[in-house]
């Protein structure tokens, strides 16, 4: 406790508090995901509401007085949830936290009709931003992708959106099987004539457990970019995005400055949140340490845990200071403000300090005053430097 | 004692799997040498590598008692022998202990390439041979073809060939009574001085050294005093005994008898295949022929993955020295790879099963460095100089010449390879010394320097001719070549565990190829890496590494926090693995690899 009697602040007051909701439900997978969502013939939103609330209630015992900076619905395809659920979600925060006063309701969103309709519903239940799945802006790569919209609906979702919400942002998903450069780039500046003030654009991970990555694996899957291509188009994406005013303020995110996600700096910058639904992580701070949380993955085990009155919780770990500097490390390097020094200092953890003096001179990693930042190249080799940084 | 006429030693010869064990386990079962219950597979082979690999290291022997036919009751002695040309004097001595040999041939692949080297053997050693054509009950059996093939390729008669299945037993009657009436009882002077052949050693933790002998002359006794002419050592024989293949102590052991002895002998250093064991007073002066100590061929370093495994590995190695003599070792420094020893070995075979005993039985993980021979370098003040490693090379400026080993390769291969055969010896620097033919079978001499062979040149050769050519070889002496030493130079900075000595004209080759190699070895890095080839300050040859550009995640977000931290763990882990040379990090199978050139 600092000598004049003050606490010091808590890390949900320096870096946020959120609350991250997983609806694990998609009308059906795409062949590139390897998130934890699942096709079900049939859903009980009563039960599914009810499972929710219980679990509120019980990170509310273990995180009393807390401001909520932000709410993600995520997915699965969230839109898919009733508003009604969303809803009672939001309630039930409400009575165990306050909301910040700019506290931001996220959800995830596809472009399709039927999600659309009930844009006014999520508005009214209290979403204040949405989050679009629009993947590509061309017919062919959209079908590729196995996605369930068009361009064109996912422009008027687009539209919609905007007139529904304060804040709207969308993801592409861009080095794309055959996109070539000026593909890109025609495709990127009609995403951005749109006049959005966020983009989440990343490039196609094969990511093990797909259809894509078993498809990759017989050889299938041709004309992925070179590693040289894969840099062209992400260094286009940077100078396209700067030049619109949409900086990269992490690795795949751009926005207008002040139109940052909330929630995901949460994040990046080591805050506070939970993790409530199947699957879900979180990271809460008890007097034992910070907590690691991980929700079961199987939507029915999850369900029946929670009803039965246990946690539904996979794993829980406490982090030790070393192992907390070293995410927070891995985390807040994706940031174009980086990561803060001060930070580590209060953890306790010492950077080593020839390996940092070499990767600053090789030009990959810059620090200014406490802060430390990933160079442009050093941020399109980030797995590299931090593997060299936090080597034993 | 057992009377001369009673007594009959062989050799199995076979090709890996056509059945050397199962029927020399055959043969052990249908004259209950064994008790059934005690019966496993592979009764010879007595180490997990040997069973493993199918190979035998050690030669081994057993002792049957069989009533034949003619009722007399016949001992037969059994000495299974490693076939393997790094074994090559090994199994010679194996060979002259014995009269006769069972050549085993699948009756449906036929002869094989390593057949022919130890039928070869057995010929040279003067032996009857009695084929057997074994797995007769496989529906591709074709005896009568492969009955041929044996006088065309190895020219001896096959008309009377014991047909057999070793696996259902069929046959092993008629091969235990052909073993009495066809092979030849062994000659032997009961009343000469003593004279046995020492045909191999081993340890025993309880024992101390087991001698396996086979008395030529006279008799011994528990209780002798002998001599070994060849190492000078005296000692009182302990025990004395057969191999059933358990042991069972004898009395006396007499002329053309094989058995075992213990004789307070620490090391098995001490005892050397071949040489002639006889009384201490009143034995043999002269020596059986053929005696010569093995001298190891090829050299490399072992060095442990993890430095703090050095005290076990030397522990591993001297252990394991004792009971080889034919490995030697001694301490080595490298700048890259810390501490660790320098080895030598009867050939690669010798050199891959040492390593992997230590890996196995003793648990060291170890990188193995260029395997090299021992080069001979003439100083300009006419002194000269052993070299077992490139990296002990003296400065070029006092060098007056360098002279390497060569050896005398016999290949016989099946005619439609014979152009692969001949390219692949004139690429390794060979000279043709004859060509002649028997059937379809091209037999090529050529004079070769071991250099050339000790890296790869039996893989080459078995797939250049599909496994195809069998390869002999034996050492003749050293010859001046202009021979350099070539250094790898990653990131500017030498790896002296890389370094080795080439033929001039060949160092650009072996330099490019070195290099094109390592740059797919070496895991990019952040920046680029030149890979160089050089002799001397002089650069023969440079490939470069280029540098990553792309290595992040693209979306991470709360849930994959973990799922990142995981893989960083398993980074670190990998890193473990490698080797850091300057800024570089070389993965250890690299070193391995690097060396394994193709063509």
């Amino acid at each position: 406790m600092p000598a004049d009697g003050r606490t010091a602040p808590a890390v949900w007051q320096t870096a946020g508090f959120g609350i991250y909701v997983h609806w694990p439900f998609c009308a059906a997978k795409c062949p590139y995901c390897d998130f934890n969502s699942h096709v079900a013939a049939q859903i009980d939103h009563g039960a599914w509401a009810d499972a929710y609330e219980t679990d509120l209630d019980r990170w509310a015992a273990l995180t009393p007085g807390r401001l909520v900076h932000s709410v993600f619905f995520g997915g699965g395809t969230p839109s898919l949830m009733e508003p009604a659920t969303v809803a009672r979600i939001l309630e039930r925060i409400a009575q165990h936290w306050h909301f910040a006063n700019d506290a931001e309701i996220t959800l995830e969103a596809n472009p399709t009709s039927a999600e659309r309709d009930r844009f006014s519903g999520f508005r009214a239940a209290g979403v204040n931003r949405i989050s679009l799945g629009v993947q590509a802006l061309n017919d062919g790569d959209l079908q590729r992708l196995g996605r369930l919209h068009n361009v064109a609906e996912a422009l008027a979702a687009v539209d919609m959106a905007r007139a529904e919400f304060d804040r709207v942002s969308f993801d592409l998903i861009y080095a794309r099987q055959d996109q070539t450069e000026a593909q890109w780039r025609a495709e990127l500046s009609t995403a951005l004539s749109v006049g959005m003030d966020h983009l989440s654009l990343y490039q196609l991970t094969i990511e093990p457990n797909t259809p894509f990555h078993a498809r990759h694996q017989r050889g299938g899957l041709h004309g992925l970019p070179t590693e040289d291509r894969a840099v062209r188009l992400y260094e286009l994406t940077q100078d396209l995005c700067a030049n619109a005013g949409l900086p990269a303020y992490e690795v795949s995110n751009h926005a207008r400055p002040g139109s940052e996600s909330r929630h995901n700096l949460i994040y990046w910058r080591g805050g506070e949140w939970l993790g409530v639904g199947p699957g879900a992580h979180g990271r809460i701070e008890q007097t034992v340490g910070r907590i690691a949380t991980a929700a079961l993955r199987s939507p029915d085990a999850w369900l029946r845990a929670i009803a039965a009155g246990h946690s539904g919780l996979e794993e829980k770990s406490t982090s030790n200071r070393r192992e907390q500097a070293e995410e927070y490390l891995m985390m807040s390097l994706r940031l174009s403000e980086g990561s803060d020094l001060g930070r580590l200092c209060d953890l306790g953890y010492e950077l080593q300090q020839d390996r940092l003096a070499e990767l600053i001179a090789d030009g990959l990693l810059e620090r200014q005053d406490s802060q430390l930042r990933t160079t442009a190249r050093g941020r399109l080799l980030l797995n590299a430097v931090l593997s060299e940084l936090l080597s034993d | 004692m057992t009377e001369l006429s009673r007594i009959r030693n062989f050799s199995i010869v076979a090709h890996i799997d056509h059945g050397k064990s199962t029927l020399a386990d055959r043969l052990i079962q249908l004259t209950n040498t064994v008790a059934a219950r005690d019966m496993q597979e592979q009764m010879l082979d007595s180490m997990d590598i040997e069973r493993e690999r199918g190979i035998t290291i050690k030669a081994n022997t057993v002792r049957i008692e069989y009533p034949a036919k003619d009722g007399h009751t016949y001992i037969l002695n059994l000495i299974d022998t490693p076939g393997h040309v790094d074994f090559a004097y090994e199994v010679s001595r194996s060979m002259r202990a014995v009269e006769g040999s069972l050549l085993v041939v699948d009756a449906s692949q036929g002869v094989e390439a390593q057949t022919l080297a130890n039928v070869y053997q057995a010929i040279d050693a003067d032996h009857e041979i009695v084929p057997v054509l074994n797995k007769i009950d496989l529906p591709a059996a074709e005896p009568d073809r492969v009955r041929e093939q044996i006088e065309d390729v190895i020219g001896i008669d096959a008309s009377d060939a014991v047909e057999i299945s070793a696996k259902t037993g069929l046959g092993i009657p008629e091969v235990l009574e052909a073993i009495v009436t066809r092979l030849p009882a062994p000659t032997g002077d009961r009343d000469a001085p003593l004279k046995a052949m020492l045909v191999d050693s081993y340890y025993d933790a309880y024992l101390g050294v087991v001698v396996l002998i086979r008395v030529i002359d006279g008799v011994i006794r528990k209780g002798d005093r002998i001599k070994m002419l060849g190492t000078g050592g005296t000692y009182p024989v302990d025990r004395l005994g057969v191999f059933r293949p358990k042991m069972a102590d004898i009395a006396e052991l007499g002329p053309g008898e094989i058995g075992f002895l213990t004789a307070s002998i620490k090391q098995v250093r001490d005892t050397r295949v071949g040489d002639t064991i006889t009384h201490e007073r009143k034995g043999a002066d002269t020596p059986l022929p053929g005696f010569k100590p093995s001298q190891p061929v090829v050299f490399c370093g072992l060095f442990p993955v993890d430095s703090n495994d050095f005290e076990d590995l030397r522990d591993a190695i001297e252990k394991l020295a004792l009971n080889d003599a034919s490995f030697s070792h001694e301490m080595e420094t490298s700048a890259a790879l810390g501490f660790g020893f320098r080895c030598g070995f009867l050939g690669l075979l010798h050199l891959e099963v040492i390593r992997d005993r230590l890996e196995r039985e003793y648990g060291i993980e170890l990188i193995t460095t260029a395997p090299s021979v021992v080069y001979h370098v003439f100083l300009r003040d006419g002194t000269m100089q052993e070299l077992h490693n490139p990296a002990d090379m003296p400065d070029l400026t006092i060098v007056d010449h360098i002279e390497e080993p060569r050896i005398k390769a016999t290949i016989l291969v099946p005619d439609e390879y014979l152009g692969d055969v001949l390219k692949l010896c004139q690429d390794r620097r060979g000279i043709q010394l004859d060509l002649t033919y028997a059937g379809s079978r091209a037999m090529v001499v050529y004079d070769l320097p071991l250099n050339e062979v000790v890296f790869d040149f039996y893989d080459r050769l078995k797939s250049v001719t599909k496994g195809y050519a069998s390869f002999d070889y034996q050492m003749e002496g050293y010859r001046e070549d202009s021979l350099v030493k070539m250094q790898v130079l990653v990131n500017e900075e030498p790896v002296d565990a890389l370094s080795m000595m080439v033929h001039r004209d060949r160092a650009e080759q072996r330099g490019r190829a070195m290099c094109e190699k390592l740059k797919e070895l070496i895991p990019r890095h952040m920046f680029k890496i030149p890979i160089q080839a050089a002799i001397g300050g002089r650069v023969i040859a440079r490939e470069t590494l280029s540098a990553m550009r792309k290595d992040v995640t693209a979306k991470c977000y709360g849930g994959d926090a973990t799922r990142k931290k995981k893989l960083l763990e398993k980074q670190k882990a990998g890193k473990k693995k490698m080797r850091q040379f300057g800024k570089v990090e070389i993965p250890q199978q690299a070193f391995i690899s690097a060396l394994k050139m193709d063509g």
